[in-house]
This record gives C-alpha cells, sequence and structure tokens, in this order.
C-alpha cells in the first residue's frame, strides 16, 4: 500500500481576467498527486501553464490570476481557500519555492547566511542557533565549498551555481514536506547545470523531501524526476513514471518534445560537408583581436576579456562560438559589429579591413554585418510595429519606401514564416518564437554577407529553439550568407556550425570543423562540455559523474589569469609547474584543427 | 504506477506555438475617469468662454445690491442671489473672477508646462543619448539652474525684464524644464541601455533617429503622468510670484493670486469671505486632481511592457 500523498491537484482550473474582457482560462483541469520522497516534473512549453500550476501548490497565483475551481491539498489542507495568515505558516514551513534565476532572488546587500536562515527566524520556528547550524549541515550537504564561512559572504562572492544551491538550502531550511523548483537549471551553463543538478537530486534523497519540478527540458527530467506530467495549453497530454515517459512515450505531443531534444554532440552523426569552400573567398577574417572594457586609453583597457583571438570564416559557413557564460562569447560579437572597439587587432570582411568602431564605418560595411541580439524580447522596440522594425533597414540602407517597402517586409517576413497579418501587430502581441523570428527578419532586411547571432536560441524553449535553428539552416542555404553563431549550448552548435571556436576566459582554446572539435583529441575544456550535454536518458547524470575530468570540471571555479594556462584550476590533466606559469602552445594540425594545451603527445587529449 | 494519458488522443493533433494573452484593450476610462475627463472639459469650456459667459468683469466693483442701494462694505460679502459665491477683499465679484481667472491660469501654465516638457524632454534624451561630455555639460548646467530656489531665479529674470505674461510663461517654462530635464535623461537612461536602441545604435542611425523613434516612445507614458504634477507646481509657482506683486498684474485674476489675496478671509468664516478664497482654491485641486486621474487611468491600461516604469 502507497503512502498518502502529500500534494494533491484536484482538477483544478485557474483564470485570467484581462480587463474588461472575457475570462481566459489559463490552467483547464489539472489533476495529479505528489507522494513523499518523489520529484514529480511538470514539462512543457512556455505558455503551457507549469509554473502557474506549481504556484499553486503554495496557493498563490500571479497578479491578474484567479482559482477558479478545484483543490491544491498540501498535507490535507486545500491551499486555495486558506487566509492569508494560514497561507504565510503553510509556506516556508511546509512547502517552499525555489525560483529560475538565484542571482535575481538573493539581496545584495545581505549575507547570504541572514537570507538563507531569514523566513525560519521570521516563522518562529528555529532559534537563531538551531537555524544557523541546519544552515551549515545543508551547506555540506549541497556539497558548498567552504561550508563554515560561506555565511559570512555576500551573493555577489560567489558563482551562479554555487548561488542556485544556496537557494535551495534557502528552500530547505524548515525542513519543508513539499520543495516546488521552477526551472532551476535553465539559465545555467551546461557544467553548471551538472553541478547543481547534482546537489539538488542529493539533497532531496537526504531530507526525504517531495518536490514539483518545473522545466522544459526532457533531458534534464530524465536525470531528477520519478514522476513525469507533460503540460500543453494548461492541460495534462500524458502522465507516468519517468521510465515509461522517456522510453516508450505515448502521447503525439510527448513524441514531439522528445523530438525537439537536441542530439548528443557525436562526431560521427555529423555529415561533413566541406564544399568547394577553401576555394571562395573568407567572408570573414579575425585576426588577433583583443578587447576589454573600462579606462579612458581604448588602446590599453585595463580590464581585458578577449585575448589574442583568430579565426576565419568563408563565404556560406557558420562558425560555432561557444564557452561558459562569461567567456567572452558575446563581446567578441560586439567587437566585430564594432559595438565595442578591439584594443587591437584586425577584422577584415570580404578581405576589406573594418574600421574597430562602428562611428568610422561606411554605411555599405554597416549593412554588410548585422547583429541577431539573445533576447528577442528587449530588442525589439515595444512602441513599434513589426512592420516597421522591418522596414527599417530597408529605408535606412536601400532607401526602400512606401508601398515598395511594405512589399518588401511581407517578402522577408514570408522567409522567416511569419504571417503577413503580423505587420501591424506591436512585439507585446506576438509569442516569443515569433519575436526571434522578427529580429531575424530586421537583419535578413540589410541584405547582409554575415549575421552575428548571439544566443539566438537560448531565451526560448526546446520546441520554439528547434524550429528557429531549421530556420536558420534554411536561410543559410538560400541566401548564401554566413553567421557566426555564439551559444553555450555545444549540441545546438554542432547541428549547425561547420566551424568551432571553443572559448575560455576570454581566450581561443581549440578551433576546428565540428567534426575534428567532436572527436579527439580534445582540448580538457571541450571534453567537459562534451560531457556536459545532458543525455535523454534516465541515469546519464550519475555515468557522467563518475567519468574523468567532470568532478574537477564542475567544482572548479572560472579564473581570468595572464599567467598560465586559464583551465588550470579546473584541469584533471594539469601539469604542476608547467600550466600555472607558462601560457599553452597551440597544437596545430594539418587540417588547421588547433589544440591549445601543453600535453603535445595527442593520444593523452582523447 | 498508472501511465494516464489524454482522451480522444490523436495523433494528427497539431501544435501551434503557445501565445502570450491578448494584451490588446481599447483604452476606456473608468466611471471616475469620465468625470474627470467632464471636469477637465467644463475648465477648458470656461477658459475659451469664461469672459463672455461671466456676470461680472473681473475688475467690476461691487458697489450697490440689486435695488440700487450701495454697501457700506462690499468686501467678502457671503453669497447672494447677485453674487454667487460672494465677494473678494476688495468687493469684486469672486464668480467672475474665477471664470475670468480660468482663462489666464490654464492658459499661462498649459502653455509653460508644454514649453518645459518640450526643452526638458529634447534636452534630457540628447543628454542621455550622446552621453560623454553633452551628457556633462547639459546635467552641470541644469544642476546649476536647480540650485537656485526657484523663486529666486524668477525675482531676478523679473526684476531684469520686467512682468508680462509672455515673460511669465517662458520664465515659468525654462525654470521647470530643469526638473523635466532631469527625470527624461533618468527615463532615457534605463531605455538606451535596452537590446532594441544598441541595435539601432550597430545600425549606423543618426542622433535624431534614436531620440525620437527609439526613446521618446518609450518614455512618453511616465512622463505624461509627470505632467499633471509639474501643472500643479507651474500654477502655484506663479501663485506665488503673484504673492510678491511680480506675477499676474492686478486687477487681471488669476486662481492663485485669488487665494493668496483672499487669505485674511479665511478667518471671517463662512459668512465673512471664506469662499472668496477657498472657491479657486478649489478649483486649483478639480483641475489638477482631475488631469492626474485621467492620466492615471490611461497608464494602467497602456499595455506596454514599460507601463510599470510609472513614476
Amino acid at each position: 500500500m502507497k503512502a498518502k500523498p502529500i500534494f494533491q491537484c484536484r482538477d483544478l482550473k485557474i483564470e485570467a481576467r484581462p480587463w474588461a474582457q472575457e475570462p481566459i482560462e489559463i490552467v483547464k483541469g489539472i489533476s495529479f498527486d505528489v507522494f513523499p520522497g518523489q520529484v514529480v516534473a511538470l514539462i512543457g512549453e512556455s505558455g503551457s501553464g507549469k509554473t502557474t500550476i506549481s504556484l499553486a501548490a503554495l496557493g498563490y497565483t500571479k497578479p491578474g490570476l484567479h482559482f477558479s475551481d478545484g483543490e491544491a491539498i498540501l498535507l490535507e489542507k486545500d491551499m486555495i481557500n486558506l487566509d492569508y495568515e494560514e497561507k504565510r505558516l503553510m509556506r516556508g514551513e511546509h512547502v517552499a519555492y525555489l525560483a529560475q534565476s538565484a542571482a535575481a532572488t538573493f539581496n545584495p546587500s545581505l549575507s547570504i547566511g541572514e537570507q538563507v536562515i531569514e523566513s525560519a527566524l521570521l516563522h518562529g520556528e528555529l532559534s537563531k542557533e538551531t537555524a544557523e547550524k541546519r544552515a551549515v549541515e545543508l551547506y555540506i550537504a549541497l556539497e558548498l565549498p567552504q561550508p563554515h564561512k560561506i555565511s559570512k559572504l555576500y551573493p555577489h562572492q560567489v558563482s551562479g551555481g554555487q548561488l542556485q544551491r544556496l537557494m535551495a538550502a534557502m528552500a530547505l531550511v524548515e525542513k519543508p514536506s513539499l520543495l516546488v523548483l521552477d526551472e532551476p537549471t535553465t539559465a545555467l551553463d551546461v557544467t553548471t547545470q551538472i553541478e547543481v543538478l547534482k546537489a539538488i537530486k542529493k539533497v532531496i534523497r537526504e531530507e526525504k523531501s517531495a518536490a514539483i519540478y518545473v522545466t522544459h527540458d526532457l533531458s534534464v527530467v530524465a536525470q531528477i524526476a520519478d514522476h513525469v506530467v507533460v503540460l500543453y495549453d494548461g492541460k495534462i497530454k500524458e502522465q507516468g513514471p519517468v521510465e515509461k515517459i522517456i522510453n516508450n512515450p505515448k502521447h503525439s505531443y510527448t513524441k514531439k518534445l522528445m523530438a525537439a531534444v537536441r542530439p548528443t554532440p557525436k562526431a560521427n552523426s555529423i555529415e561533413q560537408n566541406i564544399l568547394a569552400s577553401e576555394l571562395s573567398n573568407s567572408a570573414l577574417v579575425v585576426k588577433n583581436i583583443s578587447a576589454g572594457y573600462g579606462g579612458t586609453n581604448k588602446r590599453n583597457p585595463p580590464k581585458l576579456v578577449l585575448h589574442d583571438i583568430s579565426f576565419s570564416l568563408n563565404h556560406g559557413e557558420v562558425v560555432g562560438i561557444i564557452g561558459e557564460s562569461g567567456c567572452g562569447k558575446s563581446t567578441l560579437a560586439r567587437v566585430i559589429s564594432g559595438l565595442l572597439p578591439a584594443s587591437s587587432g584586425q577584422i577584415l570582411l570580404n578581405e576589406k579591413e573594418l574600421h574597430p568602431s562602428v562611428k568610422n564605418r561606411s554605411l555599405s560595411e554597416l549593412q554588410l554585418v548585422q547583429f541577431i541580439f539573445q533576447m528577442a524580447d528587449t530588442a525589439l522596440n515595444p512602441r513599434q510595429t513589426i512592420g516597421e522594425i522591418i522596414g527599417r533597414p530597408l529605408t535606412f540602407y536601400h532607401g526602400v519606401k512606401g508601398k515598395k517597402r511594405d512589399e518588401q517586409v511581407r517578402k522577408i517576413m514570408r522567409l522567416v514564416e511569419l504571417p503577413d497579418a503580423f505587420m501591424n501587430r506591436k512585439p507585446a502581441e506576438i509569442s516569443g518564437g515569433q519575436k526571434q523570428r522578427v529580429n531575424l527578419a530586421r537583419g535578413l532586411a540589410a541584405k547582409p554577407t554575415l549575421l552575428l547571432c548571439d544566443e539566438v536560441t537560448s531565451a526560448l524553449d526546446t520546441i520554439v529553439g528547434a524550429n528557429v535553428i531549421s530556420l536558420l539552416k534554411k536561410l543559410g542555404e538560400e541566401t548564401g550568407i554566413s553567421f557566426v553563431f555564439i551559444s553555450h549550448d555545444l549540441s545546438t552548435v554542432s547541428s549547425f556550425a561547420d566551424k568551432i571556436v571553443v572559448l575560455y576566459a576570454g581566450r581561443l582554446v581549440e578551433q576546428g570543423t565540428v567534426q575534428e572539435i567532436l572527436s579527439p583529441p580534445f582540448h580538457p575544456y571541450t571534453k567537459l562540455l562534451i560531457n556536459s550535454v545532458p543525455e535523454l536518458r534516465v541515469g546519464w547524470l550519475e555515468e557522467t559523474l563518475k567519468k574523468q575530468g567532470t568532478e574537477a570540471g564542475i567544482s572548479g571555479k572560472v579564473e581570468m589569469t595572464d599567467i598560465g594556462c586559464p583551465f588550470y584550476n579546473r584541469c584533471h590533466i594539469k601539469i604542476e609547474g608547467l600550466c600555472n606559469t607558462t601560457s599553452a602552445p597551440f597544437t596545430t594540425s594539418l587540417a588547421g584543427h588547433e589544440i591549445a594545451c601543453h600535453h603535445s603527445d595527442m593520444a593523452f587529449l582523447s | 504506477m498508472k501511465n494516464d494519458i489524454e482522451e480522444n488522443m490523436l495523433e494528427t493533433e497539431v501544435y501551434e506555438e503557445l501565445q502570450d494573452a491578448p494584451v490588446k484593450s481599447r483604452l476606456r476610462l473608468s466611471w471616475i475617469g469620465k468625470v474627470c475627463l467632464g471636469i477637465v472639459i467644463f475648465w477648458i469650456i470656461i477658459a475659451l468662454f469664461g469672459t463672455y459667459l461671466a456676470p461680472y468683469h473681473e475688475a467690476h466693483f461691487i458697489e450697490k445690491d440689486l435695488a440700487g442701494n450701495e454697501f457700506d462694505d462690499p468686501s467678502f460679502m457671503s453669497p447672494s442671489k447677485q453674487v454667487l459665491l460672494g465677494t473678494d477683499y476688495i468687493g469684486r465679484d469672486v464668480l467672475s473672477r474665477i471664470m475670468w481667472g480660468a482663462r489666464t491660469t490654464i492658459g499661462i501654465s498649459f502653455i509653460a508646462t508644454i514649453l518645459a516638457y518640450i526643452v526638458g524632454i529634447f534636452l534630457g534624451i540628447t543628454a542621455a543619448v550622446a552621453g560623454k561630455w553633452t551628457d556633462a555639460l547639459l546635467s552641470r548646467s541644469i544642476d546649476v539652474v536647480l540650485s537656485f530656489p526657484s523663486i529666486m531665479l524668477g525675482l531676478i529674470t523679473i526684476a531684469a525684464f520686467g512682468s508680462s505674461i509672455p515673460m511669465l510663461i517662458v520664465l515659468s517654462g525654462l525654470i521647470y524644464a530643469a526638473s523635466v530635464f532631469r527625470i527624461a535623461r533618468a527615463l532615457s537612461l534605463d531605455i538606451i541601455v535596452q537590446d532594441f536602441v544598441e541595435v539601432t545604435r550597430a545600425r549606423g542611425e543618426g542622433l535624431w533617429w534614436i531620440i525620437t523613434r527609439e526613446v521618446l516612445p518609450n518614455i512618453a507614458m511616465p512622463l505624461a503622468t509627470d505632467f499633471g504634477i509639474r501643472l500643479i507646481f507651474i500654477i502655484l509657482f506663479i501663485s506665488s510670484l503673484s504673492f510678491l506683486g511680480l506675477g499676474v498684474q492686478p486687477p487681471i485674476s488669476d486662481w492663485g493670486s485669488m487665494v493668496r489675496e483672499n487669505l485674511q478671509g479665511l478667518a471671517n468664516g463662512f459668512s465673512g469671505g471664506a469662499i472668496a478664497t477657498i472657491a479657486p482654491a478649489l478649483a486649483i485641486a478639480s483641475l489638477t486632481i482631475a488631469i492626474n486621474i485621467i492620466i492615471d487611468d490611461i497608464s494602467a491600461h497602456d499595455g506596454g511592457s514599460l507601463s510599470g516604469k510609472m513614476v
């Protein structure tokens, strides 16, 4: 006989009531149970209502929404009907919430320790001493460094992954029976994601609490969940134990989700199209670029974030730039576009040198390089219509106006698969994926030869992201545009790019064709990245953690160093006395595959 | 464990990309907003036609009652059929003066506020977008203006150039442009770091495009919210200049000076002239509050994502 469920959702319905309009049902009758010690994953794309449902466990709705029907029973109490004071007592003590972005959740001006034990003290549940003791226990369980000292630090002094784990400690301090985790790893790099997943999984098991895990990433679900609820448009499409859903999905929507999961990067699965690219002229050459921020002396900025980067790109090719956040990928794109003038080095576009600063480039030079920003939400002016946004580059660069412009805008919109009717809509009236298409369309309207795509799929969920990638592929084939594709996601890059450039702490660590990058010899950092991409199968997390190199790789912190190899402190094959004192030389193969490592024995790097 | 699948599942089902709930809603004022709109329209009509509708001229002294008998003391008379809101401290009809004063007060302060807005917004956005030394120069100059009490600046300028209605408009417009500058600059600084402005810079657009097309439309709403408050400040500023005898010159009436010149009537109570100072005060209050409520109403229904940035 099974234990009684901790949390029961019974035919839950939630409505939005826009001002003076008919109510819109957001959650359309959801029922599921959470048993003690069980992790239930709510999975679906953005807009499916997964966060809204998870918040019902706290008896909370976002402003503008309200519970219209059903029950959310936590420990035999219906959270929906409790009054404010009763809800307040339940929250923290019996149910805790772990938000997506720890960086935005912590108060930067209070020490971590104060914030972790704050709710326990507010509820009067624990005395200050016991709460602090409990916090240290949790820090140890979450494998945080220096568990006895970390309380005294401030949020900016620890890394993003550590902050996410500290937030887990904050949620767990009162030993809640139910933990609600809202996409706790979505904003993180793959390597940090492993670190957080591992800690959360361990602590949930040790604390014997139950959890609701909200995510759009099926491969993460496979690592952490026991039971999966697949949602689409506020309705449950399928639910069942994780093995059943992953190995034997029944519903067509689940199958669609599975199909959108990015394939694990494997060298042999990629067809190499070497084409006749060697014959054509280079589209972009980046030579020994260094760039940095701060200071008034543009030639010698005090904080260098890019050191001596060189790569080249032929017409019609796609180069993927990859690395963890803070490695300088976006800075590189800003340098190429001229928004951040390089402090030294050269940029050649179609074999002509470009002025470092956007201000001194000619109109035709500007037109040929277009920058597609990461967040379509902020990259589109909310006060302009889609037609105006896409039309402006046409007028600005090509002098096209009036009816002719509208016609061309429609043509471009069809190219990116947007309906004509969107011309007069504002960005707020279309979905996230559609905004990203508009963002792309604006870049295409300039008729560039080079598109700089900065993490264009990172803010999108898996299905929408996969659609955008296939659109980019199609555009590349149809228009012959070259792409610089920046991403922290190796699987996305390897499915799209011809060449890959791996950056670490502002330095180039490896570059070559996709085939070369994904097959040995590897730079130890590239290997760590490849091993960190989650696979869609149960048990992958444990396997990866056993692999040599992962442990060292995820526990170390990125250090911006001028001496030696920057990857030194995270490397499992480092050579003491050499790697930490001397910069790594490039080992170059005949085909131009470069690896920056002291190990000259290639076998060692496999 | 069970493996529930939604009933009636169809293999052919199409899964559209999910849309956010529609946010577009036609602007509709709440009932209180409609009342306020009525009040504002009422005052605009009075400002336009008040001089024709008023029972007396603004400078007319009430000397005789309806029967033709002379008053001993026509000042601070209580309301009667002849003078619906009583008389002021030297025996002029309060109602007529409010109706005449509507034109001066609303006219001067509206024009001055609009002037303040045009100058302040343009300079403020320019400072934010251009940055560097342009920003430093403009901001420091504005700091100088702000460091003087506005009434002092007013005194000095009027002492130098004399007082006239165009002078008052330009003076109050420029003084309050300094505070509009600060708000416009601060709001623009939030906007110019957004990616869509970065996109325009990368495209190579000029300063004018960035100011008028990218920044201005996005700060228009919070600035509009501030308009009502700025209008009140200008009404009060002109009243205080009038108090010192430097504002609107007698016998021309304006609401601010009416409140001030009849202050002593407050002590006499309602039978003896309190209404002469309360009535114009209510006129100022009703107009400014009504404007503010309308602006609040509009911004509450503004669907744009920046509507949360209301000042």
